[in-house]
Order: C-alpha cells, then sequence, then structure tokens
C-alpha cells in the first residue's frame, strides 16, 4: 500500500506553522497566563500583587452566589439545549413534507440566524419592555405580572426564550439537510413497513437523524455555555442586581466591572476544565452509541 | 535638481511641524449623548482658547468601561493623558499610587494658583487622599436628590417631605389617595445607602471611612437604622407608597416622568434631561429626607459622579497640556457652563456665584438643590468613602436588595450577606496592595 505522503519533513510543519502561530497568540498564551494570575491577587493597575496559592478557587467553592450562578447556568443549558433541538427538529420534518412553497418557508425559518447575539437581546429587551412591550401585555393578559429586571425567574425566561429563538435557525438547516440526506429507497422501505408516521420518525428517521443530532448537541452546549454572553448582557442592561446571570458573564462581571483579576481568572480556569471535561465525555461516551454512514 | 528641492522643502515642512505642532492630549470619557456633546464642547472651546495644545476626547462606553480601558491601556503603555474615573471606581485609581499624577501636584507643578477652598465644601475631599490632598479634579460632580411632580403633590395636598416620618405618615397616603405612586429610586446603593449614611451622619466604614488605607478596612452597613429603612422599603411597598422597577436607573426614572410616580430620587445631573423632556407637568427638587429617629442634625450628602485623573508617565509638555485643560476646565465660565447644559453641580464658589449673579436659579430653583444639599453641614462622616472593590461591593447590595423587594430574602440576611461578602471582597482588595 502506498502511503501518501510529503517529500521532505518540513514541508507539512511549514503549512502547519501559520495555525499553530495563531493557537499559541490566541489560545495558550492568554490561557497559560489565565492559569498564572488565577493564583495572584494583582492591582488593578499592575503595581502590586501577592501569591495566594488556591484561595482565589476557594473563595469560590465558598461562594454561595457562585453555586447558585453554577446552578443556574446549567439548568439555562439543558433549557437552551434541549428547546432549540426539539423545536428546530420539529420544524425541519414538518418543512421537509412541504412540498408547495418549500422554498419561501425554509428562508423564513432561516433569516434569524443572521441576527447577532446582542441585537437578538436587545429585540427581546424590547419585546419585555416593562411599560410597553407586547410580549409584557400578552402576559398580563393571562394572569401573568412579568417583571423583566425585576423578578428572577421573569427574566430567566425571557434569557431562556430570546436564547432559544436565536438557535432554532441553525439547527433547523442542520436538521433539515440531515433529513435530505436520509435515502429515499430507506424512506421508502420503511413506509411499506410501518403505516404510522409516529413510529416512522422514531424507528428509522430518527436514528439516521443521530449523528446530525450529536453534532448539534455540542454545538448547542456551548452557545448556551458561551455564546448567549450577548443575550445575557443586553437582558440585564449591563447592572447584575439580581437578575440571573451565566458563569461566562460572572467572569466578565468580577474581571472587566470589577477589576479583579486574580478571581476572574480563576473562574476562567474551571470553565476551561469543564469545557475539556465536556467533550471528553462527549466523544468517549456518547460518540460511541451512534453510528456514522 | 528639482527633485532635491521638493524633498528639501518636504524635510523642511517636517522640521517646522515638529518644531511649531501643538502639543496633543486624550482625554477618555464616559459622558454619552447629549454629555457627551457638551464634553466636546468643552474640548472645542479649550482647543479654541489658545495655540499650544489641543485636547481629544475619546467616548469609551460606560463608566466601568472607561475605567476597564484607562487600566488596560495602562498596563500595555497606551493609557490617554486624561482619564474619568466614577465615584465607585475612585479607590482602585487612588491606591494604584503611581498610576496619576495627583492633579494637585501637577497644576502646582506648571504654576497654577490652587487652593482647595475656592472648591465648595461637598466636592473638595471627596477625591483626595488621607491629608487632603486633591487627587483626581471632580468633574461631572453630582448628587443624590428628591425630585417631585409639584401638580401630584398639590392634588395631594401635601408639600415635599423633609423627614422620612413625614414622608411615611403624611406625604406617601395622602398621594396614595390621589392616585400615584408615592415614591421610586433610581440607585438603591448611592442614594439609599452612601448617601444615607452621610445624611444621617453615619460612619460608613472603618479606618475613617477607608481614607487611613485599605488594610483592616470594614463596611459598616449592617446597623440598624439603615436596616430600618429596608424595612420600612417593604412596608411601603406593600402599602402601595413604593414601587422598585428593578437595577437599571431608567427603568425607575420613567414612571415618574409618565406621571405615574409623584417623587423620584435621581441625580441632580438629572436636571438637564428632565427639562428637556416635554413631561406634562412641572417638577421641582428639594434634599434627601432624613430619619428624624436616627438624626436631628442631617448632613450634606457625598458626590457622586465622577472625577478627572492625570495618568502617570506622560512628557511634561503633555502634562503641562493637561495641566492648562484643567485650569480652563475649572474657571468659573466652563463651570457655569457645565452646570447650565447638564445640570451637575459647579465645583467652585466662583462658578456658583456666576450662575447666582446670572439669575440661573431665580429661573430654575430645582438646579440649586444639589449645590444646596453639597454645602449644608460637613462632619468627619460626609466627606467620603474610600473602599476597593467597590464596583463589585456595589453589585452584592444590588442583587441583595433585589431579593428583599422580590421577597426572596430577608432584611436581616440580606445585609448578613452584604457586611461578609464586602468585607471579604475588601480583604481581598488590601491584599492585591501589597
Amino acid at each position: 500500500m502506498k502511503r501518501a505522503g510529503f517529500a521532505t519533513r518540513w514541508l507539512p510543519i511549514l503549512l502547519l506553522l501559520p495555525q499553530l502561530a495563531i493557537i499559541a497568540v490566541f489560545f495558550y498564551w492568554p490561557a497559560a497566563h489565565a492559569v498564572k494570575s488565577s493564583f495572584y491577587l494583582e492591582d488593578p493597575f499592575g503595581f502590586g500583587s501577592s501569591f495566594v496559592g488556591f484561595d482565589n478557587y476557594i473563595h469560590l467553592t465558598g461562594s454561595s452566589e457562585y453555586g447558585r450562578i453554577a446552578k443556574f447556568t446549567v439548568l439555562f443549558t439543558v433549557l437552551v439545549t434541549f428547546f432549540s433541538l426539539a423545536l428546530a427538529l420539529l420544524l425541519a420534518v414538518k418543512a421537509d413534507n412541504v412540498i408547495r412553497g418549500a422554498k419561501t418557508y425554509r428562508t423564513l425559518l432561516m433569516w434569524v440566524y443572521a441576527v447577532a447575539p446582542p441585537v437578538a437581546g436587545f429585540i427581546g429587551l424590547l419585546m419585555f419592555n416593562q411599560s410597553w412591550g407586547p410580549l409584557t401585555e400578552l402576559a398580563k393578559s393571562i394572569g401573568w405580572d412579568f417583571k423583566l429586571g425585576v423578578n428572577f425567574n421573569d427574566t430567566a425566561f425571557a434569557m431562556v426564550l430570546v436564547s432559544v429563538w436565536k438557535q432554532v435557525p441553525v439547527n433547523f438547516i442542520f436538521f433539515l439537510s440531515g433529513l435530505q440526506s436520509i435515502p429515499k429507497s430507506v424512506r421508502e422501505a420503511a413506509l411499506i413497513d410501518a403505516k404510522s408516521s409516529f413510529r416512522r420518525f422514531w424507528d428509522v428517521t430518527f436514528p439516521l437523524l443521530a449523528p446530525t443530532g450529536f453534532f448539534l448537541l455540542i454545538i448547542n452546549i456551548t452557545y448556551a455555555l458561551f455564546d448567549t454572553f450577548g443575550v445575557v448582557d443586553t437582558l440585564v442592561k449591563g447592572e447584575p442586581g439580581n437578575n440571573p446571570m451565566t458563569l461566562v458573564y460572572k467572569v466578565y462581571v468580577d474581571g472587566f466591572r470589577g477589576n479583579d483579576m486574580g478571581g476572574s481568572s480563576a473562574q476562567s480556569v474551571i470553565l476551561m476544565v469543564l469545557v475539556l471535561a465536556l467533550t471528553v465525555f462527549q466523544f468517549r461516551l456518547v460518540e460511541r452509541r451512534i453510528h456514522y454512514t | 535638481m528639482k527633485n532635491i528641492a521638493i524633498s528639501s522643502a518636504a524635510a523642511l515642512s517636517m522640521l517646522a511641524n515638529t518644531a511649531f505642532a501643538e502639543t496633543e492630549i486624550t482625554w477618555w470619557h464616559g459622558m454619552g449623548g447629549a454629555l457627551g456633546e457638551t464634553v466636546n464642547q468643552i474640548a472645542e472651546g479649550f482647543n479654541a482658547s489658545q495655540d499650544d495644545y489641543t485636547i481629544t476626547p475619546v467616548f469609551k462606553g460606560t463608566y466601568e468601561e472607561t475605567l476597564t480601558a484607562g487600566i488596560a491601556a495602562f498596563r500595555a503603555g497606551e493609557q490617554p493623558n486624561i482619564m474619568q474615573v466614577f465615584d465607585a471606581g475612585a479607590a482602585t485609581v487612588i491606591a494604584a499610587q503611581g498610576a496619576t499624577v495627583p492633579v494637585q501636584d501637577l497644576l502646582e507643578a506648571n504654576g497654577v494658583d490652587f487652593d482647595i477652598t475656592d472648591y465648595i465644601s461637598g466636592v473638595r475631599y471627596f477625591y483626595a487622599d488621607a491629608d487632603g490632598k486633591m487627587i483626581g479634579m471632580p468633574f461631572n460632580s453630582s448628587s443624590p436628590i428628591m425630585y417631585y411632580n409639584v401638580q401630584a403633590l398639590e392634588a395631594a395636598g401635601v408639600t415635599p417631605p423633609v423627614t422620612w416620618e413625614e414622608f411615611e405618615t403624611v406625604t406617601a397616603p395622602a398621594l396614595k389617595d390621589a392616585g400615584y405612586t408615592a415614591m421610586a429610586q433610581s440607585h438603591l446603593p448611592w442614594i439609599f445607602v452612601e448617601n444615607f449614611m452621610s445624611r444621617n451622619d453615619l460612619p460608613f466604614a472603618t479606618n475613617n471611612n477607608g481614607y487611613d488605607g485599605a488594610e483592616g478596612t470594614e463596611i459598616l452597613v449592617n446597623i440598624e437604622p439603615l436596616k430600618a429603612h429596608f424595612t420600612a422599603l417593604t412596608e411601603w411597598q406593600d402599602a402601595g407608597y413604593f414601587e422598585w422597577f428593578g437595577t437599571g436607573w431608567g427603568d425607575n426614572q420613567t414612571p415618574f416622568e409618565e406621571g405615574e410616580v409623584a417623587i423620584w430620587f435621581g441625580s441632580s445631573g438629572s436636571f438637564g434631561g428632565l427639562s428637556q423632556k416635554d413631561l406634562g407637568f412641572d417638577f421641582s427638587a428639594t434634599y434627601l429626607p432624613y430619619w428624624e429617629a436616627v438624626t436631628t442634625e442631617p448632613k450634606q450628602t457625598f458626590i457622586g459622579g465622577a472625577a478627572l485623573f492625570a495618568m502617570s508617565g506622560k512628557s511634561d509638555e503633555e502634562n503641562a497640556a493637561a495641566s492648562a485643560f484643567f485650569e480652563y476646565l475649572t474657571s468659573p465660565e466652563v463651570q457655569y457652563m457645565w452646570h447650565r447644559e447638564t445640570g451637575y453641580v459647579p465645583i467652585t464658589t466662583a462658578a456658583y456665584e456666576m450662575a447666582t449673579a446670572d439669575g440661573h436659579y431665580d429661573r430654575f430653583p430645582a438646579a440649586e438643590t444639589g449645590i444646596l444639599q453639597l454645602s449644608l453641614d460637613a462632619s468627619e462622616n460626609t466627606r467620603g468613602y474610600r473602599m476597593g472593590f467597590y464596583v463589585q461591593i456595589r453589585d452584592v447590595m444590588n442583587r441583595e436588595f433585589g431579593r428583599i423587594l422580590t421577597g426572596e430574602t430577608s432584611v436581616d440576611d440580606a445585609f448578613d450577606a452584604i457586611e461578609a461578602e464586602s468585607n471579604e471582597l475588601l480583604a481581598r482588595f488590601a491584599q492585591t496592595q501589597n
């Protein structure tokens, strides 16, 4: 067997170099810096600093507020991931069946994808405006005295809603293309075997969509954990107060609002470890059960 | 030959440029919207007033963002000449000796007469060190005051309350009967904690309100008068006298502007914005009430807003430019213009006298409230406070107060939490100073 390869050893290294340099400068170097500064308490201007060992981490584990934010982040991630995937799958299956005007439907379902998270948050802010927001009015009409920025649960609801709305189109695009790549012969065979479209979906379509679904699961968890920053920031109007927030937003609040470099670095190191663990878990355990065609 | 002529002419003109160039300095600030335009107006006025220096103001976002940008720039050696730092960030920048040149030193080194008693009494020491040397130049100075809807109070047959006891027993019930929510406020930590302390003549922190150093400074908020005030707020909330619209400033100001809320606690700097709006009612303003049960001799309040700091590591020419700008900024004419346009208080007595002589307060009596309140009797407790990581302490307060007002926690638990977390932050800040 002939192995395809490079004639010289240096060419592949040379070709990889730009990419490696970018990763080193924008990821490894700052990450190493974050690890280092998480062991210090440093004057914001950089004049004084004291080595405090694991104090910044111990401080976090002892903080009931940090625990509360962590719990909220988990709940938020589960809700956003579940609803984004479920709604997108439902819409994709329905859109896949549409024959007339299919393109129009698909375009309409996709175009929210172009909205940036802070803009999505801002639209949420308008919809839930305390005195004249249409969604606030709607909630009032069913007896729900909705108060964004006042009531913790109401603000959390708005955050989940806006984040899901923003993410559904991405998932929709992937699910739709996943559905369309299922061979027609398989579908026809299934049609003969099972009359119920519900059964056909769960027994045939859904397993065949699993690779797409797994990919989207990872993308969505990452989205809910990190990319919702803009939504959270806009909906709390930059004032955390008693509003819910995610762990990433807390890093920002302590580091960029409060100038506590050490504490903020420790939090970002914790997040880094969390993401690493999550990735290993997903690829080791979940992916084994999925068969790529 | 022709080429040589051109290039030597170019070289000459470059030489001329460096020889006669104006010294350029930058000023980072957090004043958006209409305030930002007035800032630009001041800068243009300064540039037009002389030929030696040019100042360029740069809007850097909110107060917090401006401070963070300034710190990052300082660490990279790219700091602006002048940076605006807000009240809650004062401890951070003043503790970092070496990051700034104290304005008093800067002005004196450049031959400008400096006398701290030229500044009105409430403004003098907030951005000064423990020895009373001015470190930051107070810029947009404000104080929380009580705005009220004149027609609403007339309809209810009451006058603006002087004490909280009067508010509770007379003003609020009458306003409620007249169909108004009696009261709202826009910043709980600033108005109902920090200035509650100075107004009611209570110490805010150990170590002389923190002025004597970060080491061992502890916050003194877990006290009966303050807890009683927040207990009263929850009772007033239940009785329909008070409504809380969240931590955001504007959400609490809007109901006052819409005429639903009769009394609103905001900043003396809100005056300019309010008077430009077509509110549909007349508004006026007066002092913050105090609790008669706590003190019978209420004092002046702290200044809020922000100050300008001259960043270190700049050349003598640039420092001279910054000094000239500060001199221009504190001139009575500029201060009066700033005061008139924005509602922020004039920082010098001379500017205040100019505004009085010009009849500004005959036309707009409410515009004088802030400066009068800042000129009331002073005490040890009113000159200011100096606490590190104070931005986060305010965030902790906002969080716990929000929980109190949405029924998620009790007043006692909230103040225990604020005290514990604040002292932890203060201890951590002290560690950064080694």
